[in-house]
């Protein structure tokens, strides 16, 4: 019997008492169904132990193993090497602190979530005669449903070009400050305008889509960003146009 | 767990984010050119200017440099100019609609549609420039 096929990689390694970041390279035996994750716990488990990952669910639902492979944002757990390459290169989701390795301080997606009051609603919120996926879940509901997806994986943070910069608030608060306008469930929706009304708010989104692309639940926050901007577009226009009339007397 | 400086994270990360190209998507690429081409057309206003000022030193000075720009790889630098001013326009006018509200899910569609105007009004003044 001949031996397994195996893939090199090459995995970001930085910790706390390092002066710079390096890279490691394990070869790993792989199958035709082997994820990123389960060959990263082949090099952690029996090569090196003191590799950090995290993960949690096996199944893409927690979002916890979110990092670039060939510097493009995924979720470890269900990416599989097929069509990655040999070597594939691990680094850790960018434009957040490394606590260890592949780990990253999720401290800052959280804050920046915590504004727009994180409106997470649950399947069994769902309104509808036919429940989660029932017939009664029509186009509308599919709508109001998409949020709702969101995993705070923090991947769309990490792939936009311009969320390096901790005062943006970022594509994830941002489209969740539009299901916050689109279905405020007693929030105020003018402070919700108020909040995301800033140069590093909506303003700051360079519309490159990048966020949209490598969300791997389905949530679009670049469309909801510039669904918001559309609607901030239409609040300022008036005002605007107002000012105007009133400083040049006709 | 002991935690790595959290500002020192940031910064190490920060320096590279918009110019490495791995993994992007065509949203990303388009992002990054119009920050080029934008940097390039305010480098060459300086230039302009500079160029502009040489009139300063008489006329053998400026037909000395007219004569230059004859030269085919100044011409060359100049279809640059039309391809990065026409990419930078048009994408603009994607980028201003878009980030508007305003044609959001046609935004792939558009960003084609401008290459191709792009390729035309760079194909026109290639012919124009070097006929």
């Amino acid at each position: 019997m001949s031996a397994p096929p195996t893939v090199l990689f090459r995995i970001f390694r930085y910790g706390p008492a390092d002066a710079a970041p390096r890279y490691d390279e394990f070869r790993v035996p792989v199958g035709p169904r082997t994820t990123v994750l389960d060959a990263l716990l082949v090099v952690s488990l029996p090569q090196d132990p003191g590799l950090a990952i995290r993960h949690s669910c096996l199944h893409g639902s927690c979002g916890t193993c979110g990092m670039r492979v060939n510097g493009r944002e995924i979720l470890a757990c269900v990416t599989r090497l097929e069509g990655l390459g040999d070597p594939v290169v691990v680094e850790p989701l960018a434009g957040a602190p490394v606590v260890g390795d592949l780990v990253v301080d999720m401290e800052q997606l959280y804050r920046r979530l915590e504004p727009a009051g994180r409106p997470l609603v649950r399947a069994s919120e769902r309104a509808g005669p036919g429940g989660p996926g029932g017939a009664a879940a029509g186009p509308a509901l599919e709508e109001l449903e998409r949020f709702e997806d969101c995993l705070e994986c923090g991947l769309c943070l990490s792939a936009c070009p311009v969320a390096g910069d901790p005062r943006f608030l970022g594509p994830v608060a941002l489209a969740a400050a539009e299901r916050v306008l689109e279905e405020p469930r007693g929030a105020d929706p003018r402070a919700v305008l108020g909040w995301v009304d800033d140069a590093h708010g909506a303003w700051r989104c360079h519309a490159a889509f990048e966020c949209s692309a490598v969300c791997p639940a389905g949530v679009d926050p670049a469309g909801a960003i510039m669904r918001l901007r559309r609607r901030l577009l239409r609040d300022r226009l008036p005002r605007l146009v107002g000012r105007y009339h009133q400083e040049v007397p006709s | 767990m002991m935690r790595a400086d959290p500002r020192r994270g940031r910064k190490r990360r920060r320096r590279s984010r918009w110019l490495d190209p791995r993994g992007r998507h065509l949203g990303t690429w388009a992002f990054v050119a119009n920050r080029l081409t934008g940097l390039g057309l305010v480098a060459y206003l300086y230039l302009h200017l500079v160029i502009l000022s040489t009139l300063l030193r008489g006329p053998e000075a400026w037909d000395g440099l007219v004569e230059l720009f004859r030269h085919p790889l100044v011409l060359a630098f100049d279809l640059l100019l039309v391809a990065g001013l026409a990419f930078h326009g048009f994408n603009g006018l994607r980028v201003a609609l878009v980030g508007s509200g305003l044609l959001v899910d046609r935004h792939k569609a558009m960003l084609a549609a401008a290459t191709i105007l792009v390729g035309l009004v760079t194909l026109v003044a290639a012919v124009r420039i070097f006929a």
